[in-house]
């Protein structure tokens, strides 16, 4: 194995991003409502876990993650990976949806990685030992049986890493070493919800106390590095786990970072990346990082920040994602939306909304990616791009070139809050919504309370499912206006 | 402006049925029982009709597509006839259908008949269907109260006026309404409210609560019509007369561009402004006698009362709570009931409502007749505030 062992000294993270929905569920209120069918919860109720919004799946998240980085000055991606236990399609390929919601040139290969906690990890080693430039992208949001120990241990989020050789790298990587070897310490057969979870004791003792330190060592004699110098080690293990880790394995008491779990929860496939992304906001230029995945093995990598890691900022990143709070008061509420209450949701919920496959086909630039128009004889902006010019004092016929509406920002022109619309989350809300640019659409309003929105608020635009035909379970994405916090 | 139809076509006969939760009735004894009235006011046989207009909005709940239940369901002598659809314009569709061929002189007596079936759905609120394959894609799962809902944000934002205060007028249009409807015994709701319930009701779509909207109701109504000539000649001493027409469709603006505020229906304004010219009308609030317009809920019939050149820009909320609108205010709004208690059933209301103003009109309203009204009008919208289609005719006595 040594012997094709490959340099990647030159390659590394160009830019990193973070996705933490803002849902946040307070363990006590899982402990609250649960501990009469197990009382051990009440100890575990502290903190809080991240949940999706009731619009959100990994796709959406691994887009919003995507979109948290910074590219300015990069080169578009020739490779895009999202790495997922939880991907909404099982065939349909994910990662293209993603690449056109991004508005990449559709000369792009893309890709989903799956079927393990790892995937996150080893997209990145795949990444790392090509050529050419990749967005990784890492998302879950696995489902938990109620009053389950991953109810209360896991999150939701999603992270980005873009990397790279062809600009200034904020990381290199030293070295890469993997081992492979199928211990089930849970599972998810195809088709099923939920995992099935073994013993943690077994997974502890034989799974991370020997597979890691194997991986880790192996690393650290490739690379020619003293463990005492490793200044971030992020594994993504319990905090206890992690701390007897560094020990065994002779890191800095320190090492180990914050693991999220009191305000986020493990994120699955997404939680080594994640980590990595919040510890490359932390870290210093001249830090060494031990980055260790899991699952069926582990993949360790050793990274080196560069001077350039100062100079770069994600847009929220893993503080400013946490730093976006939304409570989740309801228990019922959470599991209603996870899917796991049957809910009345009514007459109305019967409608059946089939998607005409060839109209989204034609329309796809529009739908997902959020193609609109922009006229070049009056510069107004507008949603559908269409032959004729909507505004009344133009009227120019072809004169629209086409522009991403995504990183338009708009004003609340008009807005209700619908109690007789089907929705999974009601009230539904939505309104006309003025483009900066003159243009209006009529849309829906994300991770928006009732009550707080206002004539006149400002808004940016949010990659969400637009709505789930669930006779053929086929989920439909567009793009939704969430009232921009920082004003 | 071409000529216009201006007292080119009258009104020979009209039927309403009592409009409601009809469960004892399907569209086509519905369609009967409007049809049998209209034929008996008319005084002239069935076989003397020239051609027919059928409205109907949903044809999939009710009837299926094609004017051929109409043909079958009167069992008309083998004529022409259309189905019309235009939203919930729809009935006043059918009556422009059969106005302007009479003004064509293409027949002599055609029949525009209104119909709708809602209640066969099996729930409350109206049935949800397909918005089309494109918009189906991008545009929100909006309701009808919720689109309307809409025009409550923007059209305080405009006038600056507090949610609190726009609600008061709102309650008051309602409240108004069911007095009205109390008196009109083929009204769907016939039970007067207080202020407090309007107010105080459930929430639809925010600020609309349950008495800001119209009830979903089965009915039909019918119109036959002739030139003022022929009605004569049939014996009709008073005769009521189009004095106007228009129909005014949005073209995108308001759906997207910035230029539309969201506060009012552009297209109102069109077609008012066309069809008091056609009429002949210079100060409309001060030459309507009364108004029926499509008070679909609350918000959109105080928003009408600008639109339509009624109150001042910005002065409706004043107007509708100093009691202008009122049965005994200086411009009655809705003396039937309107689509709040009269009902809507949707291909039928545009023809419900000029059936109001011919019973006014010809002084056939009872205990809601109005004193010696002569010209009044009616406005039918359909579609939501940001694109939509609104019909507006003027009905007069005959000089």
């Amino acid at each position: 194995m040594d012997g094709d062992r490959l340099d990647m000294s030159e390659r590394g993270i160009l830019a990193y991003g973070a996705y933490i929905p803002q849902r946040r569920l307070p363990r006590k209120v899982i402990a609250d409502a649960m501990a009469w069918a197990s009382p051990s919860l009440k100890a575990q109720g502290k903190g809080e876990r991240a949940v999706r919004a009731w619009d959100e799946d990994s796709l959406t998240m691994a887009v919003e993650a995507a979109r948290d980085c910074r590219l300015d000055g990069l080169d578009a991606p020739a490779n895009l990976v999202l790495a997922s236990t939880t991907l909404p399609f099982a065939d349909r390929d994910n990662a293209a949806v993603i690449a056109e919601a991004l508005h990449f040139d559709e000369h792009i290969s893309t890709l989903d990685v799956s079927a393990s906690q790892r995937a996150g990890t080893a997209a990145l080693a795949g990444a790392l030992q090509k050529d050419a430039s990749s967005l990784l992208l890492a998302a879950d949001c696995r489902d938990a049986k109620p009053a389950s120990g991953l109810e209360m241990q896991t999150g939701h989020a999603a992270a980005a890493l873009f990397i790279g050789n062809g600009g200034p790298l904020l990381a290199r990587c030293i070295g890469q070493r993997s081992i492979s070897r199928d211990l089930v310490d849970h599972y998810r057969a195809q088709g099923e919800r939920f995992d099935y979870v073994l013993d943690d004791r077994w997974l502890r003792d034989e799974g991370f106390f020997k597979i890691i330190p194997e991986t880790v060592r192996a690393l650290l004699t490739d690379t020619g590095t003293e463990a005492a110098a490793i200044d971030h080690a992020i594994f993504p293990c319990p905090k206890r786990v992690a701390a007897r880790l560094a020990k065994v394995l002779g890191l800095a008491e320190t090492a180990p970072g914050d693991d999220l779990a009191a305000n986020c929860g493990h994120t699955g496939a997404a939680h080594a990346l994640l980590l990595f992304a919040q510890t490359l906001q932390q870290a210093k230029p001249g830090a060494k990082i031990l980055l260790v995945g899991f699952g069926q093995g582990a993949d360790a990598f050793l990274f080196e920040t560069t001077p350039k890691l100062a100079d770069y900022t994600p847009r929220l990143g893993v503080a400013g994602h946490l730093a976006r709070r939304q409570e989740e008061t309801s228990y019922l509420r959470y599991l209603a939306q996870q899917g796991s209450v049957n809910v009345d949701w009514g007459h109305r919920a019967e409608f059946d909304n089939r998607t005409a496959m060839t109209a989204f086909y034609r329309n796809r630039d529009s739908i997902t990616g959020f193609a609109g128009g922009r006229c070049q004889e009056c510069c107004t902006v507008q949603f559908p791009q269409t032959k004729i010019c909507v505004n009344p004092d133009c009227q120019a016929n072809d004169s629209q070139v086409a522009i991403s509406l995504s990183g338009v920002r708009g004003e609340v022109k008009s807005f209700t809050e619908d109690w007789l619309a089907i929705s999974t989350n009601p009230p539904l809300q939505y309104g006309n919504v003025e483009l900066e640019g003159g243009g209006n659409i009529f849309m829906e309003f994300t991770d928006c309370e009732p009550g707080s929105l206002t004539v006149g608020a400002p808004v940016e635009m949010r990659f969400r499912i637009k709505d789930v035909d669930k006779r053929r379970r086929f989920t439909r994405y567009f793009w939704k206006a969430k009232t921009m916090q920082e004003s | 402006m071409a000529t216009g139809i201006k007292d080119k076509v009258a009104i020979l006969g009209m039927g309403c049925t009592t409009f409601g939760e009809r469960w004892d009735a399907g569209a086509e004894d519905l369609m009967q029982e409007a049809f049998a009235e209209a034929l008996d006011d008319a005084g002239i046989e069935r076989d003397q009709i020239d051609a027919g207009w059928l409205g109907v909005f949903y044809d999939e709940q009710s009837l299926g597509k094609s004017a051929i239940p109409l043909s079958m369901t009167l069992r008309l002598p083998n004529i022409p006839v259309t189905r019309v659809e235009n939203l919930c314009a729809t009935g006043s569709e059918a009556m422009r259908g059969a106005v302007y061929a009479v003004a064509a002189g293409a027949c002599d007596i055609a029949l525009a008949l209104g119909v709708e079936k809602l209640k066969d759905t099996g729930y409350a609120g109206l049935p949800e269907r397909t918005k089309g394959s494109f918009d189906d894609l991008w545009m929100p799962g909006y309701t009808a109260p919720g689109a309307f809902a809409q025009l409550a944000s923007a059209y305080a934002t405009r006038a600056g006026i507090t949610m609190t205060d726009l609600k008061q007028a709102m309650a008051h249009v309602s409240w108004k309404s069911h007095q009205n409807g109390a008196l009109n015994p083929k009204a769907h709701l016939r039970r007067p409210i207080t202020i407090e319930q309007a107010l105080n009701a459930p929430m639809v779509a925010k600020p609309l609560g349950l008495y800001d909207c119209c009830g979903v109701s089965d009915g039909a109504a019918c119109a036959i019509v002739t030139t003022p000539e022929i009605a004569r000649s049939l014996g009709k001493q008073d005769l009521v007369t189009v004095k106007a027409m228009q129909l005014a469709a949005s073209n995108g603006v308001e759906a997207g561009h910035a230029s539309w505020d969201g506060s009012y229906t552009m297209t109102t304004r069109k077609a008012a402004e066309r069809a008091y010219a056609e009429a002949g009308i210079d100060n409309p609030r001060k030459e309507l006698d009364l108004v029926e317009v499509h008070d679909c809920f609350s918000v959109t019939e105080l928003i009408l009362m600008e639109d339509l050149g009624l109150s001042a820009e910005g002065a409706a909320p004043k107007d509708i709570l100093d009691g202008v609108y009122d049965r005994d205010g200086d411009m009655p709004c809705q003396v039937d009931g309107g689509l709040k208690c009269f009902g809507h059933p949707i291909g039928a209301s545009g023809l419900r409502m000029a059936y109001e103003i011919y019973s006014q009109l010809l002084g056939r309203a009872d205990q809601r007749q109005l004193d010696t009204p002569s010209l009044g009008l009616t406005h039918n919208l359909g579609g939501i505030p940001n694109r939509n289609i609104a019909s507006i005719a003027v009905y007069g006595l005959a000089g």
